[in-house]
């Protein structure tokens, strides 16, 4: 529990420090708002119409896939860890669970989930 | 009550998750709501640090913040337009209102009548990650799960590109 | 004499020592509260310098790009232009923070400090020296992933909250990006974890009496190729494209905001390669750091350096790559690399220890030499198909497209003759 003291001070101290100087900025640098240094910039032309961005599906998928490899891998670290100790029927059982992913990544590279279109 | 900086830091804590899910389902703006979650998934992995649980707490970081959370949010971003929206409110709220405190009044008498008094008597052994990490590979431990857990993502990536495809 | 030398050798445990006694013995605190704010301090020595070595990076790497393009890069502040960040951070403090038109206030402002926490926070577990570690967390490893991660989140909230087009089309990329390489990332973090069986950082350097680099080489390339692309440096800069959609993501801000994406990011750069020190170089390992501690600080960043100094190289000559590139480079091709080697050399290994006599998994340099031995050819082997293999696709690509090309010019020439 102490160690996480450190993190906790860190945390707190790491907010700060960049609140800081953009605070003291906002206080002490120039504030003079006009229509067009607030207006949204698009390569010097006006925008046109609402600010929307076109669904794609692949922004969607590609979280989606990185969401199973995720959990997949916090799966394998306690394994990692215990590595050392394990036999080689242990070592297997973490091949078996390694080998069924990238069955699950072969799956999505077959069906075109990983282009980018 | 003596006040350790573990209390602190359990108030702290329960502060974040309960100010982050009520921030949650009061919200106007669907991309508050999403950032409340975000707060709240953040106050559950410091929770999980007071238990002295950090794999769990680094796990709810790295896969709730760093990718459900970054889900959620792409999913609000691309099927709405941007600021100035606000959801319609629910106006059957005070019933809602009222079944959840209701919920929440029987789930706390239950939990506080079963628990109360009750302390853990052992400490926590140091090599938590390394038994788990035992007990994933041998039959007296949770073999089959591990390798029904493997399967079960690849019925969960499957289906998920089933359905995103359509 | 031998005292203070031997005080001299462990400088950071006397300085804790010294500080201690002031707190306890001359203010009269209690240990608990003494080591509290020892750790205060602690704190902020380590976030203010992780900023300020920053301005020390940014020069060297200028001057370096420089010098590879045939320039000479900043040369007008200061002797050799070592002032020349502290120079544009100091005008960049004075410039307006410009709010955009309908811009969400508190994602607008709270995106840029998420950025720099999520840097600052990995620092915590670096061990410096063997007694100079913020804090050697039983989860180090996996911390300093999960704390990355959160920098994900600030960039959608950059993007989102400036109300642009632009910058919210260059935060998905950018995302995107991110999140298809931290699965090769964090997969060839499994390797460290493997080979010295624990996730502490202090543990992990102790280990290698060998470095990891060694070990397993195709791993630690695995790892590199992942961090540099994790933190958006050339060649994988999309998210920033400067000619592309103009600075993406972190269009609209300006002013000590900006300044803040920018130290984050170089500040980033920095950490991989501080963590790349750790797992794969053996970190403050060196001759002699065992028994002087205070040298520990000294090969650590001597490593460090030249490992930014390769990122830099490689920032400098190579061209950026276009996005599809990128994601379809993690997904098909690093992503199945590392779970080939990840399966072969854990299979060999555990065939050697439970087969070969005198197969060591710990111990000193001569003690690992059969295992990094065995997995040096593990590494080899895979790396060595790996590469064949692309060199095989290049080769097929180049002779489709030449049959293409000269069945269109065959075409070409017979149309011609046919007018």
């Amino acid at each position: 529990m102490s160690e996480w003291a450190f993190i906790a001070l860190l945390f707190v101290i790491s907010a700060m420090l960049p609140m800081v100087p953009i605070v003291g900025g906002r206080l002490l640098g120039p504030h003079k708002p006009n229509e067009q240094k607030n207006s949204t910039y698009e390569c010097g032309v006006e925008t046109v119409g609402d600010t929307w961005v076109q669904f794609k599906v692949q922004y969607y998928i590609f979280a989606l896939v990185f969401l199973v490899f995720d959990i997949e891998v916090v799966f394998l670290y306690p394994w990692a860890v215990a590595y050392n100790q394990l036999p080689l029927f242990g070592v297997v059982a973490g091949i078996v669970f390694i080998v069924t992913l990238a069955e699950a990544l072969l799956y999505a590279w077959q069906k075109g989930a990983l282009e980018w279109l | 009550m003596t006040i350790t900086p573990e209390t602190v830091a359990f108030a702290i804590m329960s502060v974040l998750v309960l100010g982050g899910g009520l921030g949650v389902v009061s919200s106007r703006n669907l991309i508050h709501a999403a950032l409340y979650l975000a707060l709240t998934l953040f106050g559950v992995a410091g929770l999980f640090v007071l238990l002295e649980a950090p794999f769990l707490a680094a796990v709810q970081v790295l896969v709730y913040l760093g990718a459900i959370a970054v889900l959620v949010t792409i999913t609000i971003m691309v099927t709405r337009r941007l600021m100035g929206i606000t959801e319609n409110v629910n106006r059957q709220w005070p019933v809602a209102a009222l079944i959840a405190v209701l919920a929440a009044a029987i789930l706390g008498f239950v939990v506080i009548s079963q628990f109360a008094g009750v302390y853990p008597t052992q400490a926590v052994p140091p090599d938590t990650i390394e038994r788990m990490g035992q007990s994933f590979a041998s039959h007296q431990g949770f073999l089959l799960p591990f390798e029904v857990a493997s399967v079960l993502l690849l019925a969960a990536m499957i289906g998920a590109i089933v359905v995103a495809r359509d | 004499m031998a005292d203070v030398l031997a005080s001299l050798a462990d400088i950071y445990t006397t300085i804790g020592n010294l500080l201690t006694r002031l707190f306890v013995d001359v203010l009269g605190a209690s240990p608990e509260l003494a080591s509290g704010i020892i750790k205060f301090l602690g704190a902020g020595l380590l976030a203010t310098s992780v900023l300020l070595i920053l301005v020390f990076n940014i020069w060297f790497e200028r001057k370096v790009m420089a010098r590879i393009q045939d320039r000479i890069g900043p040369n007008r502040v200061g002797p050799w232009g070592i002032f020349q960040t502290v120079a544009d951070l100091a005008k960049l403090f004075t410039k307006e923070i410009i709010i955009p038109d309908g811009a969400d206030l508190v994602p607008f402002m709270i995106a840029p400090v998420i950025s720099v926490m999520s840097v600052v926070l990995i620092w915590a577990v670096v061990p410096f020296a063997p007694t100079l570690i913020g804090t050697d967390l039983n989860i180090g490893a996996l911390y300093f992933v999960a704390v990355s991660s959160l920098g994900v989140v600030s960039i959608l909230l950059a993007g989102w909250s400036s109300n642009n087009k632009y910058a919210l089309l260059g935060a998905f990329r950018g995302v995107a990006m991110l999140v298809s390489y931290e699965v090769p990332f964090v997969l060839a973090l499994l390797v460290p974890v493997i080979l010295s069986g624990s996730m502490r950082m202090g543990d992990i350097v102790r280990a290698q009496s060998i470095p990891f680099l060694v070990v397993m080489p195709v791993a630690a390339l695995i790892f590199w190729i992942a961090s540099v692309a994790e933190v958006g440096r050339q060649p994988f800069d999309v998210i920033e494209g400067e000619s592309e959609i103009v600075s993406g993501y972190h269009i609209e801000y300006s002013g000590f905001a900006f300044a803040m994406f920018y130290a984050a990011e170089w500040a980033h750069g920095f950490t991989v390669c501080a963590l790349m020190t750790v797992l794969f170089l053996g970190g403050w390992r060196g001759p002699g750091a065992e028994q002087i501690p205070t040298l520990g600080i000294v090969y650590f960043l001597g490593k460090t350096f030249l490992v930014y100094f390769f990122q830099v190289w490689t920032r400098a000559i190579l061209p950026r790559m276009r996005i599809d590139h990128i994601l379809s480079f993690s997904w098909k091709f690093l992503v199945p690399l590392s779970l080939v080697l990840l399966v072969l050399s854990v299979l060999a290994d555990k065939l050697g220890q439970l087969y070969i006599p005198g197969y060591a998994v710990a111990g000193s340099f001569v003690d690992l030499l059969p295992r990094t031995a065995l997995l040096l050819v593990v590494n080899l082997i895979v790396g060595g198909l790996a590469a064949l293999w692309v060199a095989g696709l290049g080769r097929r690509e180049r002779r489709r497209q030449e049959a293409a090309l000269s069945v269109a010019s065959i075409e070409g020439r017979a149309a011609q003759q046919a007018r």
